[in-house]
């Protein structure tokens, strides 16, 4: 751990102090399984519990100083997050929603609505989430354009020799930065380059990507991309979308109501400008302060260092769980560390993942079993389910050995 | 091991996710086939029953799924084979019973005497269902032998519809029959 001090950053959270909750004889909680939720910071808890107690008010509406106060920090989080992406314009093209899933949804319903036509394709890979699936299957099903999905290598890379072709007739491409399964990281500029010259648009699913890896989207090419602040550590409630001006500027509005309107007659609206056109209804305001803090604390440390400490942890694990459980330990995806982040899935012999996981439990060991939202990818992998463990910054070797030890103890029951 | 986990994991419940009984097909029709899933984990079960009058002749299970589900499919297919549907009735109920945080808590439909077994979410209490004369039906815990190996499941309410994934289907299969 050349880089990050750990230990201290462990102590600015503080559910990871406790010991396993209910557990006896369990010293402290292992936490595994921030691929599906992160953990907050003292200083996130803290920002909206002051937000609360001293300045909430609703946004964009009060004259007075405490509504001015909120709504001055809810646009400041919408500042620092676009920033946090080097978006180029970070007041106008970031959307809150309420997940990625939401901000996906708004892309299909209204960008799709406006864009897609029975001749189109949509092109997705086999190794989506849920939620970068079914929104188009819903769309699909209302204006029949076709869905087609890249295949995947058996250790889990996308396969692109193909790709050309698999880009006729296609208008946007919705691609994962990095699966959340796997721990794939995507080769998303070679995607975007040949995306773009087929004429299509492109997708980024950043949910597992963003909170781990230092994010440029003028870098990535993408003309949308969506993510999530509760796997950033900050709070759950707040997704978020961005997407270039010119993109967004023509986009009809998704969800209708308060905030979203310039004017409203008894015979139609107008819609306000962007990016407020997305946000109908009051926003979630104390959730951007949360978001504001979780990103100064990721922007102190660095995501690059973030970045070579999950490297760090990624190949570690592999040496340690390789090292103790040889061929009864598989793990599904890329090998090398450079190509993937620190989510990763795998098996103990024929062990199920609900056994797996309900055996490091007993040990205050918090990890995932289940078909993470991409039921596709699961069955391409032969599988109903996985165990799943990640990492982040809170996350050191002992974290690994007490995984290890948990397993022993899964080898003790089921041989 | 703790004394929780030896409450879930009992040498008859590995017993069984090691040598499971009764498994593979039966042609169909003339067998019923009825498929069940526990969207939790995406487990998958296929059973076969062959009936003939009002008796179970023969069933066969096709499942993959953890040591939970696939146990408590096992025992319930050694439970019910060869037994009369009634009987088989009594067996549901009494390990819906078993599975229930409360001893008569049933979900789902309370207008079917054959409503889904006790989900997984304690909140879902309804102790009106009490009054409908099912518990009345039920068997002993002696006769329910093997199976109540599984009561500890209900300490692990996330686990219970891995216990009850078998038997939710075994209702379903039971209702083709009509």
């Amino acid at each position: 751990m050349a880089q990050l001090d750990i230990s201290s950053i462990k102590k600015d959270f503080p559910l990871l102090s406790q010991g396993g909750p209910g557990k006896k004889g369990v010293p402290r909680l292992v936490y595994l399984d921030s691929a599906a939720t992160s953990q907050l910071p003292l200083t996130v808890i803290n920002a909206m519990e002051h937000y609360y107690s001293t300045t909430h008010a609703n946004v964009h509406r009060g004259v007075y100083t405490i509504a001015e106060e909120a709504t001055r920090l809810f646009e400041d989080a919408r500042l620092k997050v676009g920033e946090f992406i080097n978006a180029p314009n970070p007041e106008r093209e970031i959307v809150f929603t309420k997940n990625v899933t939401e901000s996906i949804n708004l892309v299909a319903q209204s960008w799709g609505r406006g864009n897609l036509k029975p001749a189109d394709v949509v092109l997705l890979s086999e190794m989506e989430h849920h939620a970068n699936i079914v929104p188009w299957q819903i769309m699909a099903s209302q204006i029949g354009f076709e869905i087609r999905y890249l295949k995947i290598t058996d250790d889990g890379y996308l396969i692109l020799d193909d790709l050309k072709r698999q880009l006729d007739g296609v208008k946007l491409v919705g691609i994962t930065l990095m699966s959340n399964v796997l721990g794939t990281i995507n080769d998303i500029s070679e995607i975007v380059a040949m995306a773009h010259d087929a004429g299509a648009l492109v997708l980024a699913d950043g949910a597992q990507f963003v909170p781990h890896l230092p994010t440029d989207v003028a870098q990535i090419g993408c003309d949308f991309l969506a993510f999530t602040g509760h796997k950033m550590l900050g709070p759950t409630g707040i997704g978020i979308l961005w997407a270039p001006t010119d993109i967004l500027d023509k986009m009809p509005p998704f969800l209708g109501g308060g905030e979203m309107i310039a004017d409203v007659t008894l015979e139609g609206f107008r819609p306000t400008e962007i990016p407020w056109k997305f946000e109908a209804g009051t926003p979630p305001i104390a959730e951007a302060v949360g978001l504001l803090e979780a990103v100064k604390y990721l922007k102190n440390i660095g995501m690059s260092k973030i970045r070579e400490h999950e490297i760090e942890m990624i190949e570690y694990t592999f040496d340690h769980l390789k090292k103790r459980f040889g061929d009864d330990l598989s793990i599904h995806g890329p090998k090398d560390a450079k190509h993937r982040g620190g989510v990763f899935s795998f098996a103990y012999k024929d062990v199920h993942p609900h056994d797996l996981a309900q055996i490091l439990d007993s040990e205050g060991i918090c990890i995932r079993a289940g078909h993470h939202c991409a039921k596709p990818l699961m069955r391409r992998l032969g599988v109903t389910s996985t165990a799943r463990a990640s990492v982040y910054i809170y996350n050191d070797f002992n974290d690994i050995v007490a995984l290890g030890d948990g397993l022993g103890k899964v080898k003790d029951i089921f041989g | 091991m703790t004394p929780d986990l030896e409450d879930l994991y009992r040498e008859i419940i590995l017993d069984h996710y090691r040598n499971p009984r009764n498994t593979g097909e039966l042609k169909s029709p003339p067998a019923i086939r009825t498929v069940g899933f526990n969207p939790l984990c995406g487990d998958e079960i296929t059973l076969y029953l062959d009936i003939e009058g009002d008796i179970l002749k023969d069933v066969k299970i096709d499942i993959r799924g953890c040591s939970i589900s696939q146990s408590s499919a096992s025992m319930m297919s050694e439970a019910i084979k060869g037994k009369h549907i009634a009987e088989i009735q009594q067996f549901i109920q009494s390990f819906k019973s078993m599975m229930s945080v409360h001893k008569a808590q049933l979900a789902g439909d309370e207008t079917s005497t054959q409503g889904k077994l006790a989900d997984n979410d304690p909140g879902e209490v309804d102790d009106n269902l009490d009054d409908d004369g099912i518990v009345e039906q039920t068997l002993e815990d002696s006769k329910l032998g093997e199976l109540t190996a599984l009561r500890g499941v209900v300490q692990f309410p996330v686990r219970i519809k891995c216990a009850t994934l078998a038997w939710n289907t075994l209702i379903q299969g039971l209702e083709e029959v009509g």
